[in-house]
């Protein structure tokens, strides 16, 4: 549990792909300007987690509150106004458009004039997208295309940001730097709820961690607790646990 | 000799424009639903209705009615016949766009019987003009500009206006549109009304050009139009365009070069050549790029 006042809130959330349970009772919080990572192997319910979140699937049960109201039954763009952006895994660049365009769609639910030296700012602060800015989305790489679509996803101006595997298929260079902008953002006081695979690198990043396996919540606290805990290897792997769930 | 192939050249661009802008209307809409509307069809007879009904009025008045109607009833049928089915499966949508299509011909039918009507709709263009020392009709030219413009505005609203860069991007992927906040009601909405206006703008062109309204008037033009977003590359608007245009080009083509008593297989021969394009480039000439499920 945080100490921070919780931005979002999900309790005893369950969701089911037809008679397939993907999440069962799973509890979680992030505080305002918390950094919580998601870790857990494929499969694991990570991004029916974030998908939950964000509207894209609904829970068959359980409650989702973002600052005290419910998001369950929000359409996606009005979840998306109440201030949460989701960087989708494997970075939904929108191809046939230009870096310029998909950074204007990402300013989308915005109406205030600042949108353009927003956009402006970020071909700055990430020149390879101020350089190909006039380029299709699809003829960047894949850290070129990752740094896009976070980008984009700041252009909204959210207050919480859902990152789905953002290290997935890239360079270990490439992981330095998004992960080394992860904490320029949270050094910024943006929450972030961030699902990794990438085990070590998102504990070691995150103010609080949860280790997914089977849909359900295994282990959470922080890094040093979870590391700490005898179970963390059956958590994390799915092993055979004595009933010890959770750390915290 | 250059006469001939000037205004073989027109016939095909003009009949290609009426197919390339009825197959816009189609890919479109299976852009931002992945539904092929054969009830666009019927939005065409509707306007040409119109245009039948307002035709003693002045010309401004049969073709704003024409395109109100199409408008709004392509808008009331995504609202009433299609929303409620958009989480549905394709064939769903598919099947729900034939009853539509099914519905509104017998109500119209039922209402202006099915004979076939005469509409005496701007006579003057059918006079002849001289270009190049080439005579041609005044309204295979109008048809030809009227074609051009509609394409390069379609294309500056889609590339230049806020709500042309959101229904391409719900069009590439719908998913990922609506987590940047595209709200899915208004950009299909918008899709819908996009689509009419295309469809009444062929309809006033093709009952100008033919001189009759009937209720099945608008079937032909789809399912010619529905083989050119195919040809085109399903899911690409350029592509669409193109598709109709090339289709009209190998029609006009086949209906000068083949022998009399052959062209009664032009059609037939039409859909030989679209059969040989697709087992040469089964995804269309210009294939959809991050073709993906829709909402």
């Amino acid at each position: 549990m945080t100490d921070r006042a919780a931005l979002l809130t999900i309790t005893d959330l369950a969701v089911r792909y037809g008679a397939i349970p993907a999440l069962a009772g799973v509890d979680l919080t992030v505080g305002a300007g918390e950094m919580v990572s998601v870790v857990g192997p494929n499969g694991a319910g990570k991004t029916t987690l974030l998908a939950a979140v964000a509207g894209i699937v609904r829970p068959a049960a359980g409650a989702i509150t973002f600052e005290g109201v419910s998001l369950v039954d929000c359409p996606i763009e009005a979840i998306v106004r109440r201030g949460i952006s989701l960087v989708p895994e494997g970075r939904g660049v929108l191809a046939s458009l230009t870096v310029l365009e998909n950074l204007k769609l990402g300013a989308t639910i915005r109406r205030d004039a600042a949108v353009k030296d927003d956009i402006e700012h970020y071909l700055e602060a990430f020149p390879i997208l101020g350089a190909r800015r006039h380029q299709p989305a699809g003829r960047l790489s894949g850290g070129e295309q990752q740094q896009l679509v976070i980008a984009r996803a700041l252009l909204a101006n959210p207050k919480l940001l859902l990152l789905d595997e953002p290290s997935l298929g890239l360079a270990p260079t490439v992981i330095d730097q998004v992960y080394d902008l992860l904490q320029s953002l949270r050094g910024r006081g943006l929450s972030i709820l961030l699902v990794e695979q990438n085990a070590a690198r998102a504990l070691r990043i995150a103010d609080r961690s949860y280790v997914l396996n089977g849909g359900r919540v295994r282990l959470s606290g922080r890094r040093d607790e979870i590391i700490a805990h005898a179970d963390f290897d059956a958590a994390y792997f799915g092993l055979a646990m004595d009933g010890r769930a959770a750390a915290s | 000799m250059i006469d001939t192939i000037v205004q073989i050249l027109v016939d095909a661009v003009s009949l290609g424009g009426l197919y390339a802008l009825t197959a816009l209307g189609i890919g479109l809409i299976f852009g931002v639903m992945r539904l092929i509307n054969f009830a666009h069809g019927d939005l065409i007879t509707a306007a040409g209705y119109l245009v039948f009904l307002l035709a003693g009025q002045s010309v401004a008045v049969a073709i704003l009615g024409a395109l109100t109607v199409a408008i709004v009833l392509a808008v009331v049928t995504e609202r009433v016949a299609f929303r409620p089915l958009r989480r549905a499966d394709p064939a769903t949508l598919l099947i729900s766009s034939f009853a539509l299509s099914v519905f509104l011909q017998k109500t119209l039918i039922l209402f202006v019987s099915s004979r076939p009507k005469g509409v005496d709709f701007l006579p003057e263009l059918q006079q002849q003009v001289t270009i190049l020392q080439v005579h041609v009709q005044l309204l295979e030219i109008v048809t030809i500009a009227v074609t051009g413009v509609t394409l390069v505005g379609l294309s500056l609203f889609l590339k230049h206006t806020r709500f042309g860069l959101e229904m391409r991007a719900a069009a590439e992927n719908f998913r990922v549109a609506r987590l940047l906040g595209v709200r899915a009601d208004r950009v299909i909405a918008q899709a819908f009304a996009i689509s009419g206006a295309l469809a009444a703008i062929v309809a006033i062109l093709f009952t100008a050009q033919t001189g009759i309204v009937q209720p099945r008037m608008g079937l032909p033009l789809v399912v010619v139009a529905f083989v050119s977003t195919v040809i085109g590359g399903l899911g690409n608007l350029t592509g669409a365009a193109l598709g109709g245009f090339l289709v009209g080009a190998i029609s006009v083509l086949l209906q000068s070069l083949l022998p009399e008593d052959l062209r009664v297989f032009r059609e037939a021969l039409v859909f030989v050549a679209v059969i040989i394009v697709l087992l040469l480039r089964p995804q269309g000439l210009l294939p959809a790029r991050g073709l993906r499920e829709r909402i």
